[in-house]
């Protein structure tokens, strides 16, 4: 063993793991303490120093799963066919179904399998009630979440490295042998019986966004981790896997502009949209703001902003809505008059007057409820705005600019049941498995629904480790 | 009290307000959720409210190095000592709070140096070295009269500074006077204090001393309170003993102040022990590194008092009771000078806090009822 820059060992890479896990999120992880419990040599390849271990599922906080009866963190049951349904409503039928019951039946119970692996759970947090029956809270969020699991892990005895970039994989006849890796400016290479590919999506990789977007790419916010290249998809891609998905897809929400490029995870979102409108770049509405509640909608406006020019849509509302929504993390830009605003924003004041002025004349009196999909709507807009729609005629008005906040992409591996790749053959590979954003394609080709991510990750990680060492155990007996 | 250190509060708490995820690690967060934004009176209020188990340093997806920089624990833990700086009385004495870990140490030595000097002078060589059994034994060191005048006044006096302190931090922290005669909001406040609530970060423990967790310094903390609260009781018993059942100290092993005494002693000394040892492997990343000294002093000296007490008392027929009885009646003189301006004051500020949060939660709101 020789021992890296950062004082960790660099584990004996002479010999050949059973299994090699290229990632270090939840699916990952998921992966590599069933394989381990299963028995085998697990060599984990994580690409972010250890402080920013865990992928995105550092910036969750649930997960959804499917189970029969409420628990002290769940308030009631979410049966499969009700689980189906809210997937086929968010996807508009985009999906795998075949895949998407697999994911749903084997996410049942899967909170006990969690909390065996150091999982903590919480009843749904104040502002999440609508997810209280649903999903699963962790204690503390997702980095807490991966700082159990990788405890856990290291106690069963994966082998972790950090920093550990893979960037090639050696595929010889349909069957993967080792992984070229970069550590800290070394080329090493891994060999392993079989490789689980769980090193997420290629959302912080601008270049890529860039060919199917365009420039307006440059103006995206990665919420997340800025180490999801999508590295092993390209390697997998180039080599022949069959892609699944629409790279213009992924889950993207609304965030305020000034977060930073990468990583600023939950605290830009913004919740102030349905009590307020949104204007684009040249002070003009665009969509209806009252549409539905909006944790139904948040994930639609990443895109909606990502069509408008330079990206870029302002949040008004006044003073009477300051308080209807979760606190964010900048403060609002606060401004006397409308035509104050539109300057403070560098808006065409005119425009922004004349769009204020014909909004608030199209408002029809109702009665405001936050809580409910009220009668507050609009008459003769277009667009309209469906509800909670009251005039922006009480000072001081409040502005947030909002830019596309990516989560991450759908462009992904195909896979079957067992999470293995499919090569443009049809054929899967023999020993290739992918599990987590990397194959959420397969299961998500539109929209989102909070926590479900998670369960890709989970169900897929899961069934990769199980599935490798299967692979493995069937090819020794061969031998 | 420096603007930087509540402005890094009020920093840090606005992108806790926006994230949420720790709400269920302790009652700051809760706490938190009640407003949109925080005045100076909210975050000194948090600052108290905070037990330090670092749950949501560990936890927290923006700690250093991500950008945000995000350090709760040594944020709130900066500003909390700024606070008993702050709130302590008389005003004059704040200065007390700056190097306090020294201050501590030198006080308690000066404190043990001038009982046995005292001691020396007044009684003799003889006597202080000498072997004294039978009852009234201790009073042929150190007489009577010359321990009970300094130390009712002292104790005094500490009841009042720390009853002012009180005061302060409940008007700066936004409180009305009468709101202190909630008897459910006390209740409620005793039951956390006993348990310890917040130190169980939700059910595992605290993340202490490093990112595992663990119960080990709930369960120090215990053997520290319940520890000095049989001492205390030992003392109590005692001095009601002495005063009106006419039956001066040393009391047989199987009395009540001595059962108390040892009890308390041993379960003082195992928990400031472990406290320390706990204290040294500590990571210092979520610390306030100004608290260090202070805590380490207080713990130390209420260590040594215990340990002094157990020898006086293991060696009270011998010729070394006089040398031991000075110094434990020096450390709990240095223990008794510095309550007031040292570590202690924690005990009264946070238990003040819990008051507040179970008023505060009982009406699901930050502002007073109307």
């Amino acid at each position: 063993m020789a021992v890296t820059s950062d004082n960790r060992l660099i584990p004996d890479l002479s010999q050949v793991f059973d299994v090699l896990v290229i990632g270090g999120g939840n699916a990952a992880l998921c992966a590599a303490m069933t394989a381990r419990e299963a028995g085998a040599t697990v060599l984990l390849l994580e690409s972010s120093p250890r402080e920013f271990r865990g992928g995105n599922s550092r910036h969750t906080r649930n997960l959804r799963y499917f189970h029969e009866s409420g628990t002290s963190h769940l308030t009631g049951p979410y049966l499969e066919n009700e689980f189906m349904d809210d997937l086929l409503l968010v996807t508009k039928g985009r999906t795998n179904e075949d895949l998407a019951r697999h994911t749903i039946r084997e996410s049942k119970d899967v909170g006990v399998w969690m909390e065996q692996h150091g999982c903590r759970f919480q009843p749904a947090m104040r502002g999440t009630l609508h997810l209280a029956r649903t999903n699963a809270f962790f204690l503390g969020g997702g980095k807490a979440l991966m700082n159990a699991y990788y405890a856990c892990a290291e106690r069963l005895g994966v082998t972790v490295l950090y920093n550990a970039t893979a960037e090639d994989l050696e595929i010889c006849d349909g069957r993967f042998t080792s992984a070229a890796f970069d550590h800290q400016g070394v080329r090493r290479t891994a060999r392993a019986r079989a490789v689980v590919l769980a090193s997420g999506g290629y959302q912080a990789n601008l270049e890529w966004l860039k060919e199917s977007w365009g420039p307006p790419a440059e103006n995206f916010i990665i919420r997340g981790t800025p180490y999801d290249k999508g590295r092993m998809l390209r390697v997998m891609l180039d080599k022949g896997a069959q892609p699944i998905g629409d790279p213009r897809q992924g889950h993207a929400v609304a965030i305020d502009a000034r977060a930073p490029k990468f990583d600023g995870g939950i605290v830009t979102r913004l919740d102030c949209v349905p009590f307020g409108i949104v204007v684009n770049r040249d002070a003009k509405r665009f969509y209806d703001e009252g549409e539905e509640f909006w944790p139904k909608r948040y994930a639609i406006w990443g895109r909606l902003v990502a069509q408008q020019p330079d990206q870029i849509a302002y949040c008004l509302i006044d003073s009477k809505s300051i308080d209807l929504f979760m606190p964010s993390v900048f403060p609002p830009i606060e401004a006397g008059s409308i035509r104050e605003m539109a300057a403070r924003l560098k808006l065409d004041e005119a425009v922004l007057e004349d769009t204020v002025r014909t909004f608030n004349a199209g408002t029809r009196k109702g009665p405001f409820d936050p809580d409910a999909l009220d009668g507050c709507t609009t008459e003769g807009l277009e667009p309209c705005k469906s509800h909670w729609a009251r005039p922006l005629d009480t000072a001081p008005f409040y502005a947030y600019p909002l830019r596309p906040g990516i989560t991450f992409t759908y462009l992904s591996l195909t896979v079957n049941r067992r999470a293995q790749v499919i090569m443009q053959d049809g054929a899967p590979a023999a020993n290739v498995f992918a599990a987590g954003e990397i194959m959420s394609g397969n299961i998500l080709g539109q929209g989102y629904m909070a926590g479900f991510g998670m369960t890709i990750g989970t169900v897929f990680g899961r069934i990769a480790g199980k599935e490798s060492v299967q692979y493995v155990v069937d090819s020794l007996k061969r031998s | 009290m420096s603007s930087t250190v509540l402005k890094e509060a009020d920093r840090v708490m606005t992108i806790c307000n926006a994230c949420r995820y720790c709400e269920g690690f302790c009652a700051v967060f809760p706490a938190m959720e009640l407003r949109r934004t925080f005045n100076a009176a909210d975050l000194k209020y948090f600052a108290n409210l905070c037990h330090n188990c670092r749950g949501c340093y560990y936890a927290c997806q923006y700690a250093p190095p991500h950008e945000f920089d995000l350090n709760v624990p040594k944020a709130l833990g900066e500003l909390r000592l700024a606070t008993y700086a702050e709130f302590s009385w008389p005003p004059a004495l704040k200065g007390l709070f700056q190097n306090n870990g020294l201050l501590v140490a030198l006080l308690a030595a000066l404190s043990v140096a001038t009982v046995m000097l005292l001691a020396l002078l007044f009684k003799g060589h003889a006597a202080f070295f000498g072997t004294h059994t039978g009852a009234g034994a201790f009073y042929r060191v150190v007489p009577y009269a010359s321990i009970l005048p300094p130390f009712t006044a002292l104790g005094v006096f500490i009841l009042v500074s720390l009853w002012k302190g009180v005061a302060n931090l409940w008007r700066e922290t936004g409180g009305k006077p009468l709101e202190l005669r909630d008897l459910r909001a006390h209740r409620q406040a005793v039951r956390d204090v006993l348990r310890l609530r917040y130190l169980e970060g939700g059910g595992d423990g605290c993340n202490y001393p490093d990112e595992r967790f663990s119960m080990t310094r709930r369960y120090f903390h215990h053997a520290v309170f319940y520890g000095f609260m049989l001492c205390l009781a030992s003392t109590s018993v005692a001095f009601f003993y002495d005063h009106f059942m006419n039956r001066p100290a040393p009391y047989p092993f199987w009395s009540w102040p001595v059962v108390l005494g040892t009890v308390g002693g041993l379960a003082l000394l195992a928990g400031t022990g472990g406290m320390l040892y706990l204290k040294k492997h500590m990571d210092r990343a979520p610390a306030s590194p100004e608290g260090f000294g202070m805590d380490i002093a207080f713990t130390a000296l209420l260590l040594l008092t215990s340990l002094t007490g157990l020898l006086v008392l293991m060696f009270r027929e011998t010729a070394a009771m006089g040398t031991l009885l000075t110094v434990h009646l020096g450390f709990v003189l240095g223990l008794f000078l510095t309550m007031p301006y040292g570590k202690f004051v924690h005990a009264v500020y946070r238990y003040a806090a819990l008051v507040r949060n179970a008023l505060e939660q009982r009406r699901g709101g930050a502002s007073p009822e109307p």
